[in-house]
C-alpha cells in the first residue's frame, strides 16, 4: 500500500467561458513545476489551492484534511490553510521591515512577538540577508526581496508552498543566482511544493516533475527527461525545442499529412509522434545524394540568430525549424523565399505512440 | 556667440484660458488680501488677547477635532465597507453618504434637531432615559460638526481603498491574517496617507463650520460659540474685530493644512 500524497487536488473552476479542470497531487517534499502557457489556468490553480478563489466543483484534501469540496459544502477560508504563497511580484508590506515582514505570519499563528521576531532572524540568515533585517522593501533589490518573500511564506512551515512565477520578475543575472538559491531551499523544505511557472529553464531546474496544461487541462505530466524527450503538444515540443508531428505509423513509415511522410528508425504502428531536434536538420542548395531517408523540397520562411548557430523556419509539406552553423550557411542563399533541400536522417528521428 | 534659449515643449499657452485662469486665481486670492490690508495691525495684539476670541478659538479647535476624532472612528469602517464588501444597496449607501455635502448646512441643522432634538426621535429617548441632552451643548456643536464633515472623510477613505492593491491583504491572508487583522495591520498602514488627507479636509470642514452649528447647538459665548460664529455676531458690531477673529481662523487653517501638507498628503 503506497501513502497517500500530501496535496490531492482536482480543482474545477468556471471562470466565463474559461474552465480549468485539473487532477493534481504533490507527495511530501516533492516540489511540482506547473508549466503553461499564458493563460492556461497557472495562476487560477494557484489561487484555488491558496482559498483566494472558491472552486466550482471538485475538491483540495491537504494532509488528510479536505480544505474545499463544493459538493460537502467544505470551505477552510485562506487564513486557516497550511499553504504558503510567495507571489510573483512578493507583495512584500511596504510599511514593515524585513524582519516584521518574515515575524508576520508567525505572529499571527500566535507565536509572540520576541520569538516571532527570533524566528523571523533565523529565517532571513537562512536565506543570506542577515544584515538586512531592518530595511524596509523598497531599499531591497528585486533578488533580495524574493529571498524575504521565501523566508516569509517558509516561516509558518506550511504543508503546502506554492510559488507563482518566482523569478520572473528578476533580470536575467541575478535570476540564475536566484534560480540556483531556490533549488537549495526548495529541496530542504519537507512539505509539498508547487511551483507555477511559464519559463521551461524554471521548471527543469527547480521540480522534481512537470505538469503541463494547457486551456486549462493537463496536457501532459511527468519527469524532465520523458518530457523533453517525449513531448505530445506544439507548446511542449515548443518549449524543449523540438519539431513535432503527430501522424499514423506503420513499420518504420509515419504519414504526418497530406501524402507526406517520415522515415523513423523507431518501428511502430498506429497513432504516433515523431519528433527530432531542429539541429538534425540539414539543408542543401540541390536534392542530396546518400543515406538521409527523409528528404524533401521547401522554402525560407524565417531566419533567426539561435545562440551561435541560425534558425531556419522552413515551409513546406511540413513546417520545420533547423539550426545551422554560419558555415553551413555560407553555402546557402539564405534569404526568405529561397527554396533548399530539407534532409533529415531516420537514425535523428524518435517516434512514440500517441495514445497514452 | 548666442545662447540657445530653452525652447517651451507644447507651443504657446492660449489666451482663453490663461485670462480665465488668471482671474480664477484673483477671484479666490483677493478676497484674503483685502482681509490682510483691511486689518487693524496696529490693536492686533491686544485684540487677540481678548478673554472672548480666545474663548472661541480653544472651543473650535476642540470641537473641530474631536469631531474629526468622531468621523474617524465612524468613517473609516463606513468606508471600509463601501469599498471592500459586496452588499445589496451599496450604491444607495454612497449616495445617502454624500447627503451632507450638498444639503445646506442650516438645513442639515433643523434635521439634527429634529431627530436629536429634546423632542426628537432619539433626542427625546436620550433625555428621558440617561437625561442627555444634545441641542445648545458643546456636544452639540461636535455633533453639527460631524455631520457635515463625515462625507469627506468617507470619500477620501474610501477613494484609498480603492486605489490601494487588495493582493496585499491576500498576502495577509496566505500568513493567517483573519480580516480584522489584515484590516488594522496591512490595510490600514497602506492608506494611512489617504486617511490623514481625508481627516485634514474633515477637520477644516468641521473648524469653518457655521449653519448646523448655530441651529443645532445656538451661539452661547464659551460653551457652542465657536470662530465662525463668533465672526458673524462681531461683523454685526464691530467690524474690526470680525476682521481679526477672521484672521486668526484664516492662520490657523492654512498652518495646520500647510504642516500636513507636507508630510501626508503629498505623495511618498
Amino acid at each position: 500500500m503506497t501513502t497517500p500524497p500530501l496535496l490531492d487536488a482536482h480543482l474545477v473552476v468556471d471562470r466565463g467561458d474559461f474552465r480549468l479542470d485539473l487532477a493534481i497531487a504533490v507527495d511530501k517534499g516533492e516540489v511540482v513545476a506547473l508549466l503553461g502557457p499564458n493563460g492556461a489556468g497557472k495562476t487560477t490553480a494557484l489561487r484555488a489551492l491558496a482559498g483566494l478563489r472558491p472552486l466550482s466543483g471538485g475538491h483540495v484534501t491537504l494532509d488528510g484534511r479536505e480544505l474545499d469540496r463544493p459538493d460537502r459544502r467544505v470551505w477552510t477560508p485562506t487564513e486557516r490553510r497550511p499553504i504558503g504563497v510567495v507571489f510573483q511580484d512578493y507583495l512584500l508590506f511596504p510599511h514593515l521591515s524585513a524582519l516584521d515582514n518574515v515575524a508576520f505570519g508567525p505572529r499571527r499563528h500566535g507565536v509572540r512577538r520576541p520569538a516571532a521576531r527570533e524566528r523571523a532572524a533565523a529565517w532571513l540568515d537562512r536565506v543570506g540577508l542577515a544584515e538586512y533585517t531592518g530595511r524596509k522593501p523598497r531599499h531591497l533589490s528585486g533578488g533580495q526581496a524574493q529571498r524575504v518573500a521565501l523566508a516569509r511564506a517558509l516561516a509558518v512551515d506550511p504543508a503546502l508552498l506554492l510559488l507563482d512565477e518566482p523569478l520572473a520578475a528578476l533580470d536575467a543575472r541575478t535570476r540564475l543566482d536566484t534560480r540556483a538559491e531556490l533549488h537549495r531551499h526548495l529541496a530542504e523544505h519537507p512539505g509539498a511544493t508547487l511551483l507555477v511557472t511559464h519559463d521551461p529553464l524554471d521548471a527543469l531546474v527547480l521540480a522534481d516533475r512537470l505538469v503541463i496544461i494547457e486551456h486549462g487541462r493537463v496536457v501532459q505530466e511527468g519527469d524532465a527527461a520523458t518530457i523533453t524527450a517525449r513531448p505530445r503538444t506544439d507548446y511542449v515540443a515548443r518549449l524543449v525545442g523540438l519539431n513535432l508531428y503527430r501522424g499514423t505509423a506503420e513499420g518504420h513509415i509515419v504519414r504526418v499529412g497530406d501524402g507526406f511522410a517520415l522515415a523513423t528508425a523507431d518501428r511502430l504502428d498506429g497513432d504516433a509522434f515523431v519528433a527530432f531536434s531542429p539541429s538534425a536538420v540539414a539543408l542543401h542548395p540541390e536534392r542530396p545524394d546518400g543515406s538521409p531517408r527523409n528528404v524533401w523540397p521547401a522554402t525560407i520562411t524565417g531566419i533567426q540568430r539561435h545562440g551561435d548557430n541560425l534558425r531556419i523556419q522552413l515551409d513546406g509539406p511540413i513546417g520545420v525549424a533547423a539550426d545551422i552553423t554560419p558555415a553551413a550557411a555560407a553555402h546557402l542563399r539564405l534569404i526568405p523565399g529561397q527554396p533548399v533541400w530539407v534532409a533529415v536522417k531516420a537514425t535523428e528521428t524518435r517516434a512514440y505512440p500517441a495514445a497514452g | 556667440m548666442t545662447v540657445a534659449k530653452p525652447r517651451r515643449v507644447g507651443g504657446r499657452v492660449p489666451l482663453p484660458l490663461v485670462i480665465p485662469a488668471g482671474l480664477g486665481l484673483l477671484f479666490l486670492v483677493l478676497p484674503l488680501a483685502g482681509l490682510l490690508i483691511r486689518a487693524p495691525w496696529t490693536t492686533l495684539p491686544q485684540r487677540l488677547t481678548e478673554p472672548g476670541v480666545l474663548t472661541a478659538l480653544r472651543l473650535s479647535l476642540q470641537t473641530a477635532t474631536l469631531a474629526t476624532l468622531l468621523c474617524l472612528v465612524l468613517g473609516v469602517p463606513l468606508a471600509w465597507l463601501l469599498a471592500r464588501v459586496e452588499f445589496p444597496g451599496r450604491r444607495l449607501v454612497r449616495a445617502l453618504v454624500t447627503v451632507p455635502l450638498v444639503l445646506p448646512p442650516v438645513v442639515g441643522g433643523v434635521a439634527l434637531l429634529l431627530v436629536f432634538g429634546r423632542r426628537g426621535i432619539v433626542g427625546g429617548w436620550l433625555d428621558s432615559t440617561f437625561g442627555i441632552t444634545l441641542p445648545f451643548t458643546t456636544t452639540g456643536v461636535v455633533l453639527a460638526e460631524a455631520f457635515v464633515a463625515m462625507p469627506f472623510l468617507v470619500i477620501a477613505v474610501e477613494g484609498a481603498l480603492r486605489g490601494a492593491d487588495t493582493r496585499y491583504e491576500e498576502a495577509a491572508a496566505t500568513l493567517g491574517a483573519g480580516r480584522w487583522i489584515t484590516f488594522t495591520h496591512v490595510t490600514l498602514p497602506l492608506v494611512a496617507p489617504g486617511v490623514a488627507a481625508g481627516a485634514v479636509l474633515c477637520w477644516a470642514r468641521a473648524l469653518g463650520e457655521f449653519g448646523a452649528t448655530i441651529t443645532f447647538a445656538g451661539n452661547f459665548p464659551g460653551r457652542t460659540q465657536t470662530m465662525p460664529l463668533a465672526v458673524y455676531l462681531a461683523l454685526e458690531t464691530d467690524l474690526q474685530s470680525a476682521i481679526v477673529l477672521s484672521l486668526i481662523l484664516l492662520a490657523v487653517s492654512v498652518t495646520i493644512l500647510a504642516s500636513l501638507r507636507d508630510r501626508w498628503i503629498t505623495g511618498p
